[in-house]
């Protein structure tokens, strides 16, 4: 109360008439909202902690309750916006750093609206999806540059390492410890059976998941977090985290409240203290040096799992990608400013980066330019959000893409942004033994796979209409795409033509 | 001991036949880098100076280095040890969790840095002389200890940021260092050095030197305020 008043955001409305005082919602609510009335024996709610996960909204018997944005009169104007206002207030009366999680919320160009896709008509048919093969399959690794022989004139046809895909997409990075054991395994069991891969992130990778390794991707970041050589050895391909798209950067930092129990013995550190991801890779101030440590991972790995190497999209990418080509990693994961969080730090998530569609389209280009495309495979993350978007990442040079939030929403998530309070009412983003009981992996897994064998038609039927037959043949095939309402400037990035050119 | 001249042979080579071989003897070494990264078992000394990155991931086993080592010695190691007979380069022990490192010289920058404990393993590295800058730079479990024992400052600036766990003992007063805020630095007792006392004795069998001559410098012991120095940082958003 007082001068930090915020009046809540939402408000719980609750029809009475539909109202059985079944006491569902008060069960449900992990943020403590609904409350019996010791005096009247009725359902109360307090708004002030709602926070619009509709966890309530969709168990209740009689849809008795809506939760509806607060009518209170916004504050401010078009320049002080009410949020705006509200985080002053709130850093006006503690001093903190603000704390956000998921995707960056702000209204900022989101150039895969703004491309367009071809189809052909007349002049060459397009392809029939349910009639005729379609290839989904992709392959993550380098390429041979060249036609080898052996010193006996036969071809050389040993490869370097790859991964196989069945589709162009992989579940990305997401530690244990942000989100839940149970939604852990339901990334593991879909990624196994649709033949894709998951990523551990940097929280280790928990001995129950071991066995789902040629699904998996295990990642190596500044903290070295659960990394020792069995572990290593375990993936079907390594990723070093040096950025993340939605905290360029910055370290991460799992307060020592989350880890406990299974947390702290999948990280390898003690129970209750912080797990402390510093900014930067201290024995990587440069290209050479990121060398090394891919090059260590390959001599314990013996050459045998490709080495993805992880970056936030930032002003110089294109320049950077390059030097990762260079360095021996096998795959570049670029990671736009709209990609999701378990938590980071706000001014950070919504002012830090830049999108991934025209990171991927600048960082194609260049390694095209510079004769290196081949070295590497690419791999685009930040806010995919459909099969559209896939194909138009393919389109603009990727190979494959990663999700999350997209998973995470499969899986139950309902984007109310607050992973970073430890409460999800979904199981997700919890470590509460409660509240994970909710996610169940079966049903989890089921959705995702659900999901992405949904997508994958939607590739085939995408790429169909184009008369195109393989995402192999789609790639860099900007010819396929148009921009719509874009610059001129922005055309040029993306490598593309304007809608009716 | 069987023994393996390397010279001229690059690191992919001189891993592929450690493979093999449950310890042997490296002559002739001459800054191939990776040797012994992710070795779990065996024995293996090196004539020569091995290059960076020496031990990576080390799993078990013994890495003996007859003279210098270069950057990255032990990074991310989880068990075994690592012996040097002369001085390391920058950034020792990254990450390390488990095993130990002893150096009879000195270690360059970033000795220690993000070294972690875990239930069982608890991390040690003793550096005979001096330390570079940022010694310990968060420190998240394990133990540090610095013998100067050729004299002059034990370790250059900025030792302990972000330290948030384990702990450092530094042979000397340490009255010309400064240490960041959320550390305690105070003169060690008795109790302090009897619990790292194994290390400093098996320091001295290794390079030959007195242990008594060596405890007769009073240490200092650095340890951490809190484990959650971020605590206070953050407002829910």
């Amino acid at each position: 109360m007082g001068i930090d008043f915020i009046y809540p955001e939402y408000e719980v409305r609750r029809d009475p008439i539909r109202c059985i005082n079944c006491n569902a919602c008060v069960k449900q609510c992990s943020h403590g909202v609904h409350q019996t009335d010791e005096k009247s024996g009725g359902l109360m709610a307090d708004d002030s902690k709602c926070v619009n996960c509709q966890r309530c909204v969709s168990f209740c018997p009689t849809r008795a309750i809506k939760i509806v944005k607060s009518d209170c009169a916004p504050l401010g104007n078009m320049n002080w916006r009410q949020r705006t206002v509200h985080e002053i207030y709130k850093q006006a009366g503690t001093g903190g750093v603000l704390l956000s999680s998921m995707g960056s919320p702000k209204d900022m160009p989101v150039y895969w609206d703004r491309l367009l896709l071809n189809a052909s008509q007349v002049t060459n048919p397009p392809i029939d999806p349910l009639r005729e093969p379609m290839e989904t399959r992709v392959f993550l690794g380098q390429r041979p540059e060249r036609v080898q022989r052996k010193p006996d004139g036969s071809l050389d046809t040993s490869l370097p390492p790859m991964v196989e895909l069945s589709m162009p997409v992989m579940f990305s990075a997401m530690s244990y410890g942000s989100i839940s054991y149970n939604a852990h395994e339901a990334l593991a069991r879909a990624s196994e059976e649709l033949g894709i891969l998951y990523n551990t992130g940097e929280g280790g990778l928990h001995e129950d998941l071991y066995r789902y390794g040629a699904n998996t991707i295990v990642q190596v970041a500044s903290g070295r977090f659960g990394v020792h050589e069995r572990y290593l050895n375990a993936g079907a391909a390594i990723e070093i985290k040096m950025g993340q798209g939605a905290k360029p950067g910055i370290g991460g930092h799992l307060p020592g409240t989350k880890i406990v129990g299974d947390v702290s013995r999948t990280r390898m550190i003690p129970e209750g203290s912080d797990a402390i991801s510093p900014a930067p890779h201290h024995d990587i101030y440069s290209i050479e040096d990121l060398r090394q440590l891919v090059l260590s991972i390959k001599e314990v790995t013996e050459y045998k799992k490709p080495v993805i190497v992880k970056v936030a999209a930032v002003h110089n990418i294109a320049a950077i990608a390059s030097g990762i080509a260079r360095s021996g990693a096998d795959i570049i994961a670029i990671d736009g400013f709209r990609g999701g969080t378990g938590a980071a730090p706000t001014r950070i998530r919504d002012n830090v980066g830049i999108p991934i569609e025209l990171a991927l389209a600048a960082v194609d280009q260049r390694l095209r330019d510079e004769g290196i495309r081949g070295r590497v495979t690419l791999v685009a993350g930040g806010s995919i959000r459909s099969a559209a978007d896939v194909v138009k990442a393919v389109a603009l040079g990727a190979d494959a893409c990663y999700i999350a939030t997209a998973a995470m929403l499969s899986m139950g998530c309902h984007l109310c942004h607050t992973c970073q309070t430890g409460r999800c009412a979904w199981g997700i983003a919890t470590q509460d033994p409660e509240l994970v009981k909710r996610l169940d992996p079966d049903m989890a897994a089921k959705r995702l796979v659900n999901l992405m064998t949904a997508w994958r038609h939607e590739i085939k039927e995408l790429m169909g209409g184009m008369g195109i037959n393989s995402v192999e043949a789609l790639k860099g095939n900007r010819l396929m795409l148009r921009g719509i309402g874009l610059t001129q400037k922005e055309l040029d990035i993306l490598g593309v033509k304007h809608a009716g050119e | 001991m069987e023994t393996i001249n390397i010279e001229g042979l690059g690191y992919r080579e001189i891993n592929e036949k450690l493979r093999g071989t449950p310890g042997c003897r490296l002559a002739g070494c001459r800054g191939q880098r990776f040797i012994g990264a992710g070795m779990g078992h065996g024995a293996l000394i090196i004539d020569g100076v091995p290059g960076n990155a020496l031990g990576a991931y080390l799993n078990g086993g013994s890495i003996t280095v007859m003279g210098n080592a270069q950057d990255a010695v032990g990074d991310t190691m989880n068990a075994g040890e690592i012996i040097v007979h002369g001085s390391i380069g920058d950034a020792a022990g990254y990450a390390m969790r488990g095993g130990r490192i002893l150096v009879k010289g000195d270690a360059g920058y970033r000795a220690g840095i993000h070294m972690k404990a875990y239930e069982d393993k608890v991390p040690a590295m003793v550096i005979g002389g001096s330390a570079g800058s940022f010694l310990g730079e968060y420190q998240a479990g394990g133990i540090i200890i610095v013998l100067a024992i050729s004299g002059g400052r034990p370790v250059g600036n900025f030792p302990c940021t972000g330290m948030h766990g384990g702990k450092m003992l530094i042979r000397g007063d340490c009255g010309d260092i400064v240490f960041p805020d959320q550390v305690t630095a105070r003169p060690a007792e008795k109790g302090d050095l009897e619990a790292v006392s194994e290390h400093i004795r098996d320091f001295c069998e290794t390079f030959g030197y007195s242990m008594d001559e060596i405890l007769k410098s009073p240490f200092t012991i650095i340890t951490p305020d809190s484990k959650n120095p971020y605590k206070q940082m953050y407002v829910m958003n």
